[in-house]
């Protein structure tokens, strides 16, 4: 009995917890379904209006910007190359950085690993105007290339991904080179394979940061053709219903990788232990 | 130029240690070697310049009439099976066995009854779509010992392969590497620091010590006549009783008594060696021995005691005698079998 109120207690806590998070997501969405007339009228909304089709697809199809140059359909398209290509690049220079300073006989590799490490300390902002001035000079300023490539430098996944290597056993290495592997090779049958389910993390990790991104696409964009979903956000004006529609669509790119990549990484957990 | 040649390979660490002093040694093909050794005494080095996974600091490896010195390890066509097996966690027991052949760009019919084929060799064949966690420590050895077979290599490498095993498994695959090379015949070299693994594998035997070869030969020739203190207290089990003593007019006395008519013409203190089991039971006999213990074993007894001046030593008897412990036991050396060692240098003398 006092078993069954202990575990009670300890998941009314847990509920309350997730009512916490859902609640003002709940809400938006909810009042996302009504008209603007009834938001204005009587405030946020806590049940499902009848307007759901109408307001997502306005807002998915409307020409918005100043030139009237962008649909929201567009953004989402711009924010998932953008998001992707952050992942995936920063995942493969990551995955060979981290190969070359663990396996190859580089001088000073531990010290040219920290002074990677240490860009960790040097946030994008602060090193803003001169990326951007790099950018402008190769011709790069509204692109997409310009748009992922200067943050696709992760310390933190070469960090992870250093890590890792050096838990390898040196067995193995030695027992691939004995059976004809070359250093290409070794690093595709056996290294990648055997970091999946970090790969799996790290594409999510780097496709949210590259989701997430602000203040580089503002700058490098001047162009409406190449606004990502999270300036679309602050650039946003409308009715308020359109814009909490555009809040919820938002939402949910993230969340479905998430949701894709995690069975993988799940798997991948369970294969190896 | 015999198979596997090396001739003064020395190998210095970055640090300066030298872990391998100028060794010189032939091998034949299809000769089992074992070098054994205590920890840290250089045989594996020895082993991992012939695969090419060390550098050689100086002298010159040749294989089967080529110099191996620059070829990468992976041109080099051996085979080896490590300590912990270092078998691919993300392949199945197959694709372990398949990659070194696909490496070198065999065909996928030829692959797959090399495969099969050495499965079947090594009775692992019901395990092939099995990743190696799922297998048990008898199976991965298994699974090792055919990835090295199916390459069909040159020179097989075995660096202390059965030290993860139990101890009954161990004395199974002991025996299994032994017949699956004679069938097979493959030049192989073992690395152990077991001498019971090394004498009962080897065609030869290389004795190591500090990165020097102490002494090569069959495991009964080095058995028999080892040529060093440090070789005699090696090999063999239980360990040779060494006793101080002083050689002189081919007169040996030790603490209590005295051998005469020494076939050795050193004089000055020596080491005299006796193997337990080359003791028996007389009246009157050299050696006086108080039991402290008596180990058991079934067909043999272990008798371990204390001398006169308080020394250990062991004798061994057959297992149908009884013996007590506190009980004093009176000994002679079977047929002169004993060995004289200078006691500075360690050198036989007799």
């Amino acid at each position: 009995m006092t078993r069954f109120i202990t575990s009670s207690f300890s998941h009314l806590i847990l509920l309350i917890g997730i009512l916490i998070m859902v609640f003002p997501v709940w809400m938006i969405f909810a009042s996302s379904t009504h008209t603007s007339s009834m938001i204005n009228m009587s405030g946020l909304q806590m049940f499902l209006g009848d307007s759901f089709y109408e307001n997502y697809l306005r807002v998915l199809l409307y020409q918005g910007g100043f030139f009237k140059e962008i649909t929201a359909l567009k953004m989402f398209f711009n924010s998932f190359i953008m998001a992707t290509g952050v992942a995936i690049l920063s995942v493969v220079t990551s995955l060979m950085a981290a190969y070359a300073l663990v396996y190859y006989r580089i001088k000073h590799a531990t010290f040219l690993f920290w002074i990677i490490f240490i860009t960790i300390l040097v946030p994008l902002e602060l090193r803003i105007f001169p990326t951007y001035s790099v950018m402008a000079e190769l011709n790069l300023v509204n692109s997409y290339f310009g748009l992922i490539v200067p943050i696709s430098a992760s310390a933190i996944a070469t960090l992870f991904f250093r890590q890792f290597y050096k838990t390898v056993p040196d067995e193995l290495l030695e027992s691939a080179k004995l059976d004809g592997a070359n250093t290409w090779r070794f690093f595709v049958d056996f290294l990648i394979p055997l970091s999946k389910t970090m790969i799996v993390a790290m594409l999510i990790f780097m496709f949210v940061f590259g989701y997430n991104q602000y203040l580089w696409p503002l700058l490098v964009t001047t162009s409406e053709q190449y606004w990502t979903v999270v300036m679309g956000l602050k650039m946003m004006s409308g009715s308020i219903v359109h814009r909490f529609a555009f809040v919820m669509m938002s939402m949910v790119p993230p969340i479905l990788i998430i949701i894709v990549l995690q069975k993988h990484f799940i798997k991948g957990v369970f294969q190896d232990k | 130029m015999s198979f596997l040649d090396l001739k003064n390979v020395t190998k210095i660490y970055p640090n300066g240690t030298k872990a391998v002093h100028e060794t010189s040694l032939s091998i034949d093909e299809g000769e089992f070697m074992v070098f054994v050794g205590p920890s840290g005494c250089g045989k594996s080095t020895l082993l991992r310049m012939v695969a090419g996974l060390e550098d050689i600091t100086e002298g010159d490896i040749n294989l089967d009439g080529k110099l191996m010195n620059e070829v990468d390890p992976s041109e080099r066509d051996v085979a080896m099976v490590f300590q912990n097996y270092a078998l691919y966690p993300h392949m199945n027991v197959y694709n372990n066995l398949a990659y070194g052949l696909k490496n070198r760009g065999i065909d996928k019919e030829t692959i797959e009854q090399k495969v099969n084929d050495a499965a079947k060799l090594l009775q692992i064949s019901d395990y092939l779509q099995r990743k190696p966690s799922m297998l048990s420590g008898g199976q991965r050895q298994r699974v090792a010992m055919g990835r090295a077979i199916v390459r069909n290599p040159k020179i097989f490498l075995f660096d202390e392969p059965l030290s993860n095993l139990d101890a009954k498994l161990r004395i199974q695959m002991r025996l299994e590497i032994k017949k699956l090379q004679q069938k097979v015949g493959v030049t192989s070299i073992f690395v152990t620091h077991d001498q019971v693994e090394a004498m009962t594998l080897a065609d030869r035997l290389a004795v190591i010590n500090n990165g020097i070869i102490e002494q090569l030969g069959t495991p009964i020739e080095i058995y028999d006549n080892p040529k060093s203190l440090f070789v005699a207290g090696f090999i063999g089990s239980p360990q040779m009783n060494f006793l101080d003593g002083n050689l002189k007019n081919k007169t040996l006395s030790a603490e209590g008594f005295e051998i005469k008519d020494i076939n050795s013409d050193y004089e000055g203190d020596v080491t005299l060696g006796i193997r337990p089991e080359h003791l028996s039971q007389t009246e009157n006999g050299l050696i006086n021995l108080k039991v402290d213990l008596v180990e058991q074993l079934g067909s043999d007894n272990l008798v371990y005691g204390q001398l006169k001046d308080k020394k250990d030593f062991c004798y061994r008897c057959p297992g149908n005698q009884t013996i007590k412990t506190g009980a004093n036991l009176s000994l002679n050396i079977e047929n002169n079998k004993y060995y004289i060692f200078d006691k500075s240098t360690g050198k036989r003398v007799n």
